[in-house]
This record gives structure tokens, sequence and C-alpha cells, in this order.
């Protein structure tokens, strides 16, 4: 750093103090840019009506953040997430259209279900030693293949034939669709609301609690934790658990928008909660997955990307623009933050 | 100085007003100076005094400000350490862990710098390496497990295969900070021979290191750094006034008060480390320090993994206040008040970005927890309190820990388990890259804190122990084989000790213990 020498004396010059500000606060500025942008390109942008379904479509992707959050804290990563979102979808039709049962058992085996897939996660991490990327990448393709096996690798519809020649019988009922389609007051979804509540119990979690502060400490030195008396192997477990069942959430609630049991939906929800949660990184220059920066992470790709459909901007060029906010991110996080030092 | 080659009178490098700043703080300010081919030059100076500093400009790892850099009369800029490795400067850093890659074998970390070469063979031929590295390693009397991970080797052990591949480098100017931390004092001898001959062949030698006693055996002069500036250059009859100008103030004689032994603690008996090595007994008491004293992979820390639930015995009994215990897991032996604070701050007590508070309470997180719930103006006291007995110099207890210098982070690392209401305390090589004020004051904290529970300290280095000791165990093949009360131990007796019988002979290789690590 050539340029240091005039830093000595003095309070630090404008320049460092804009970077240190860009690093810190760069993304909800640029979230506030967004925002003014669209708002004034397109005035319909700013309707109550249209910031909610902005909120509701980023709810789903935001659970799934959440939990691969925690993942994270622990120093791991779960890329099952989305398959274990699909297969909670599944469950819940075939329970329901299927099987005729109720809307709560549907819930309950679909969030079972889950949490199985995160103690196996766990497990292959955990007492296997595993890698953690190897083991939810083999988890991923095995839960995407076993949804498929039930029906036949149809999707499932109320009033659809069974492999066997039968018609389903059952069909959703009104009180799990509600899940998904009912709006609080007529206005707030029920969805953004679970996912509110969901990411301030998450946040109060990592921030707040002794549980939480112990996963930062095993991502951070695993080795280090374990000597200073932290039950570092029941954490992460624990941390894979609850990745499986927010994800699980996120594909009940996707379910219960649908109205089917669709196969091809929730597998893509793994990159964009992935690329959320990343985002978040740069949030407040945390340089760590944190639940807040993961909601404005999640926030920032959805506004973009409404605002760009209401621009008329192309389909094809959304996931050119979530490469850009993720890459300019990581910039802000880690390219920056080296510079500053 | 004696070698001819030295009568040159054209310094092999030399150095004028060399500064270097960070944000506020000035590292370096108008250094200068001149190493001749074939002296050992001893560089002193607390911690954050500038040395790092400078070894890392001299070695290339960083650019300096301003000043002057000339090699063999030639004004020089190095613009990576390889290009001052190209000149025959090699730098041997402090952090052992930097110098090693995880992953490969003991003889491709020997062979790295060849093997990195561009112009190295693009197929790599497995015989050829292993014979290359025995070659280095016989080269340098080094008994090594060339073909075992890296990662099967104890500090130690990595120590010297960081030394090694320097020495391979055949370098002009060899730079070593802290060579001999990891090292007991039998090892450093021999480190110390190849010094010597070294020296003789008409290398110049910067030598870094808080040892004094390592200094009188090799320092044809000292350096000393203060607060970025050279405050001073000294004859090598003149350490202890080096020593003074490094402190800046005489240190006072540090005689501790001798403690009685109070109730017995922890008792182990008839414990084996491994199935066929010796059976021994260990007895510690309330209110006394006891230091475990042995050469390197003698097996101190697996006698200390075994009382903190990291290692299971092969065979003996444990007793905790007269009661059997077996502590299973390091989560259970703390809930007993068994705490260990372990060899490599770095890896194993250091979190990344975890700020000093949070360091501080990490074991002892459940005392400021209100249903799960952290309360923190009830950690932030008592961290307060903490660091202000502990008499750690920081700006801030939400500062990361990077930002405290090394003897700071080791009383923070240290001082947290007195936080809880231990019954023994363990400490692996607690003064290891400390300065001697850090280092006393860790001891007269330790000595100070020691009523109520039991101190077991490990320590290869001999002056530390007697410094520390109210009772020393000597260690051998993972065996407690003797102990001598502090009181009337001569040094030369514990040295006789160390080094003496049982063992082939003084002159003996280096032996790496493969056969227990690889094994664990």
């Amino acid at each position: 750093m050539p340029d240091s020498r005039s830093r000595v004396l003095s309070a630090p010059p404008v320049t460092e103090r804009l970077l240190q500000a860009a690093i810190r606060y760069g993304l909800l500025w640029l979230l506030a840019l967004i925002l003014l942008f669209f708002s004034v390109a397109e005035p319909a942008f700013l309707r109550v009506g249209n910031l909610f379904s902005i909120l509701q479509s980023v709810s789903i992707v935001a659970l799934l953040a959440l939990g691969v959050t925690l993942t994270m804290a622990v120093g791991g990563l779960d890329l099952s997430i989305g398959a274990v979102a699909a297969m909670s979808l599944m469950i819940a039709s075939y329970v329901m259209v299927v099987l005729g049962w109720g809307a709560l058992p549907a819930v309950l085996i679909s969030l079972a279900g889950g949490a199985l897939v995160g103690l196996l996660n766990g497990w292959l991490i955990v007492k296997l030693r595993v890698p953690d990327i190897l083991a939810t990448l083999g988890s991923m393709f095995l839960v995407i293949g076993v949804q498929l096996i039930p029906t036949g690798g149809r999707s499932i519809a109320v009033g659809m034939t069974l492999p066997n020649g039968d018609e389903a019988e059952g069909s959703f009922s009104a009180l799990f669709l509600a899940l998904g389609r009912g709006r609080l007051w007529d206005t707030v979804p029920v969805p953004v609301l679970i996912t509110a509540l969901v990411a301030l119990v998450v946040w109060l979690f990592l921030e707040r609690t002794r549980i939480g502060r112990l996963f930062y400490a095993i991502g951070g030195n695993e080795q280090a934790a374990r000597l200073a008396g932290a039950p570092v192997q029941r954490f992460k477990l624990l941390a894979y658990v609850l990745s499986a069942l927010l994800a699980s959430l996120g594909g009940l609630l996707l379910a219960a928008r649908l109205g089917r049991g669709d196969v091809s939906s929730g597998n893509g929800l793994v990159l964009d909660a992935l690329g959320a949660a990343l985002i978040g990184f740069a949030v407040l220059g945390a340089r760590k997955p944190n639940a807040f920066g993961t909601l404005v992470g999640a926030l920032l790709v959805a506004t973009l990307l409404n605002g760009l459909t209401m621009l008329n901007a192309p389909y094809y060029a959304q996931d050119f623009v979530k490469g850009l906010v993720l890459v300019l991110a990581l910039m802000f996080t880690f390219g920056l933050a080296h510079r500053a030092r | 100085m004696s070698a001819p080659v030295a009568v040159a009178p054209e310094p092999l490098i030399r150095v004028r007003e060399l500064s270097k700043t960070f944000g506020a703080n000035r590292a370096l300010d108008r250094v200068s100076l001149d190493i001749f081919p074939g002296e050992v030059v001893a560089l002193l100076g607390a911690n954050g005094a500038g040395k790092s500093t400078l070894v890392k400009i001299l070695a290339g790892s960083q650019a300096a400000d301003t000043g002057e850099l000339w090699l063999d009369g030639q004004p020089r800029r190095f613009s990576s350490p390889l290009s001052a490795r190209r000149l025959g400067i090699v730098a041997v850093h402090q952090q052992v862990n930097d110098g090693i890659a995880p992953g490969l074998s003991v003889a491709e970390n020997l062979l790295l710098d060849e093997l990195c070469q561009p112009g190295a063979d693009f197929w790599l031929n497995r015989r050829r390496l292993l014979e290359r590295a025995a070659s280095i390693a016989a080269g340098l009397g080094l008994e090594l497990p060339l073909e075992h991970p890296i990662e099967h080797l104890g500090q130690a052990e990595r120590q010297l295969v960081v030394l090694a591949r320097a020495l391979a480098l055949q370098p002009r100017l060899l730079i070593l900070d802290e060579p001999t931390a990891a090292l007991s004092d039998v090892e450093a001898q021999r480190l110390f021979g190849l010094i010597d001959t070294l020296r003789g062949r008409g290398v110049a030698i910067l030598y870094i290191s808080h040892r004094l006693s390592d200094l009188q055996r090799l320092a044809d002069r000292a350096l000393v750094l203060r607060d970025g500036q050279l405050a001073g250059e000294f004859g090598a009859g003149h350490l202890s006034a080096a020593v003074e100008a490094m402190l800046g103030q005489a240190l006072d004689t540090h005689v501790y008060q001798p403690r009685a032994a109070g109730r017995e603690v922890l008792a182990l008996r008839a414990a084996q480390v491994w199935p066929h090595s010796q059976a021994f007994d260990l007895h510690l008491h309330e209110g006394e320090v006891v230091v475990l004293c042995g050469l390197l992979g003698a097996g101190k820390t697996e006698i200390a993994e075994l009382l903190f639930g990291l290692r299971e015995a092969a065979a003996g009994t444990v007793q905790l206040d007269a009661v059997d215990w077996q502590p299973g897991s390091p989560r259970r032996a703390i809930a007993s008040g068994v705490y260990y604070a372990a060899e490599d701050r770095a890896s194993q007590s250091l979190i990344a970005d975890f700020s000093l508070r949070r360091t501080l309470t990490l074991p002892f997180l459940e005392r400021f927890t209100r249903a799960g719930f952290i309360r923190n103006r009830a950690e932030a006291a008592a961290v307060q309190a903490q660091v202000a007995a502990l008499g750690v110099k920081t700006a801030g207890i939400d500062l990361p820990m990077s930002a405290l210098s090394g003897g700071n982070q080791q009383k923070v690392v240290l001082g947290r388990w007195l936080l809880g209401q231990g019954r023994v305390l363990i400490l692996d090589e607690p003064f290891q890259g400390v300065d001697v004020r850090a280092r006393r004051e860790i001891g007269q904290l330790l000595r100070d804190s020691a009523d109520g529970r039991a101190t077991l300290v490990i320590c290869a280095d001999v002056d530390e122990a007697l410094e520390i000791a109210d009772r020393i165990l000597l260690v051998r093949d993972h065996a407690v084989v003797a102990q001598y009360p502090r009181a009337d131990l001569a040094r030369a007796t514990l040295v006789a000790a160390l080094a003496g019988a049982g063992a082939p002979s003084t002159v003996a290789p280096i032996a790496a213990p493969s056969r227990s690590r690889a094994s664990a």
C-alpha cells in the first residue's frame, strides 16, 4: 500500500471512510437505489399490492436461505435444501390427494420427512466425516429421486390417475391452501408472515443465544470450539436438521400456493437460496453468514426481478441480473475489505 | 568474528532508512543496518517492536514505504519472496503452519520450493522425490517419516521440516524467527550446530528470539528494535544490556515465592499412554505449580490429552478429588473442572473473527446466559473485570483478537480459564512466542491464582520450567520417569537428566516419533 504514508497522523481521510461505508452499507444503498429507480420509472411499483407480491415471491426462497445460513454458521453447507423442499411438496400432495388425509397429517409427515433428511446429512457429515458439500450433494440426488417413485414420476393433481389405474379421490384441504394463498387483513400474505417470524427467530437464535454463538465458534474454528467444551457434533447435527426443517416448511408453502404436487418445482430453489445467503455476507460488513443479511439478500434479488419484469425486461435476463448482484456483493464483502486492511 | 570470510569489508546486505506504516501505526521508522557474510546477528524487540515487519521486508513478502535496500552493493527492490529467494535471502517465519502445505507428504513439503520452480519436471517421480528428501534430511541429521502426511507431525517436527526446507535452498542470508520456540533443549542444540556450520560457510544469519540463552550461545552481535526504531547495537558480551534496551528498563530478578502443596486434587495411577509404553503415576496438589518437562516427542502433550479427554489411556486409573473419574471428552472434563489451554494458539484456541469478549467467555458462556439468551451486560462486565485482572492491553473488548499483540492474545486464551472454578489447570507451552515481560506477567498471574487448584504446565524450555515450577516432572517415552522439587534443583542437573541416561546419547539424531503420531 504505497499510499498509506499519507494516513499516518490525521483521522482517516475521506476515501478511507468512504471505503469503510461502502463495505458496511453498500448493499443497503443498492437496495434503496433500486427501490428509488423503479418507483420513478414505474409508479405502479410502489403500490402496496405490488410490494407484498415482491415479499410473497421472496418468502419461500428466504426460508430456505435462512436454513442454509444456519449450516453456513457451523462452517458447513447444505445443498439438499431445494430437493427437500420439493420432496416436502410431493409428500404433502400425496398425503392429501392420494391418501385423502387432512392438512395436519400432511404438514407433520412432510416436516418429519425433512427432519429425516437433515439427520441423514448430519450423520454423514458428523459421524462418517463425509465433506459437507459431497454429503448434501449426494442426499440431494437421493431425495430428488426418491420423491418421484410413489407417483411414477408424475405430478400430483386433484383427480389424477394413479399408476394402478384408479382415480385419486382426495383433495387439498382449504385450510392447507390458506397457508399459501391466505392473507391477513386481506393484505399480508400468510407465507410472508411465516417467513418474517422465522427470520426473527433465526436472527435471535444466532445473535442472542448461547447456542447461536457456539454455532459461530464451531464455524470459525471447530477444533478451538471443541477444546473450549462446545458439543461440536451435536450442534452440527442440529444445524442440518434445522436447515432441512426450514426447507420442508418452504416446500409446504409452495405446495399450498400451487395447489398441486408439481415434480419440477422446488429443485431450482437451492441456487437462489444460496445466492441470498452469500449476498448476506456483504450486508453491514458482516463477512459471515447472518440472518439479517440473508433476508436483505433475498429481498434485493426479488425486488430487482420484480422491477425489471414491470419494465418489461426479458425473462431470460433474470439469471444474469442475479449473478451480477451476487458478484457485486462478493466484491463488497471480500475485495474491498481486503483493500481496507 | 573469527571466520576468515567475515573479513570482507562489503556487507552482504545494507539497509538504509527503511520505514513502513500500517494505518496509524508506524511499524518501522527509518531503520538502517548492515549484515556481513558469516555472522549471526540477533534481532531483539518486544512484541510489536517491528521485528516481523523488518523480516517481511527483507524477505520480500512486504514492500517498504520508503528506504533503500542494497545487496552486494547493488540497490534492490524485492517484489515477492521468490525474488528475494533468487538472490539468496530465505526467511523462516514464526508461524510454523505458514511454512507447510497440508495434504502433502513430509517429503513433498521438504521439496516444496523445488516443486514450485517453473522449470521443474512436469511429471512427479515419486522415487526420486523420496531420494532427494532423504538426502536433505540425512544431510541435516534428521530422521523424519518422509512418506507420512505432514499432518501426522507435531508442531516441533513441523518446525524442523520448515527449517530443513529453508536450509536446502542454500541461502546466503538466512532469517530465523523464533526457530527454537517449539524445540526442546537437545533439538535446539542440534539447530545451533547447524547454524555454526552455516556461519563457517559464510552464510549470514539474522536470528530473532526471546530466549536469552539462545542468543548467548549464537550471536556475534545484537540489534535492538523498540517501537519501530533501532534502539542500539550490542556486542556479544553485552546481551543483558541489549535486553534492557529492548524493554526500556531493567528487569527485576524473578524468584517466585515457593508455594506449599495442599490437598491432592488429581491422581493418575499406573497410567499407560500406549499399550507398550511404561506405566507411571502422576499426582497433582492444590496450590502447587508442576511442570512437565521433556524432549520433543517425549509425550508431554499426550499426557495432558489423557487428562482432558482427548485421548484414551491404554491402562490406568484417574481420581479427581479422591473419586474415580473418566474425562471422556473435553466437554466433560471442563464440566468436572479440568481445563486445558492447548499448545498452538492460532489453530487450537483462536476463532476467526471472534472478538476478545467472545474468545474470553467461550468456555463459560452458560454463566452469562438466561433461558438460552446471552446477557450482554453481565458478559461485558465480567470481561472488563477479567481484562483488567489479566493486564491485557487493548483498546476495547469488542476488538477482534487479531488486533492484540501475541503476548496479549496469550493472556486472553490462558486467562479465560481463570473465569471458571477449576480444579486442574493444564497449560501447554504457555510462553510460546511471548516476550520476556509478558512471560513474567503470565507466570506471576499463574502463581498468584494457583490457590485452590492444581496447575500443570508443559514446558520444553529448561529456563522457563525452572522459573515457573514448584516441582518438575521429567517425561520420556510417553511416561513420567523422574521428579525433582524445584528448591534444590540446579539447571545443569535438569539439562543432564533431559538429555541423559536412558536416551542413546546426546548426539543422537533428532528422532521424530512417527510411530506414536502416525497411529494417533
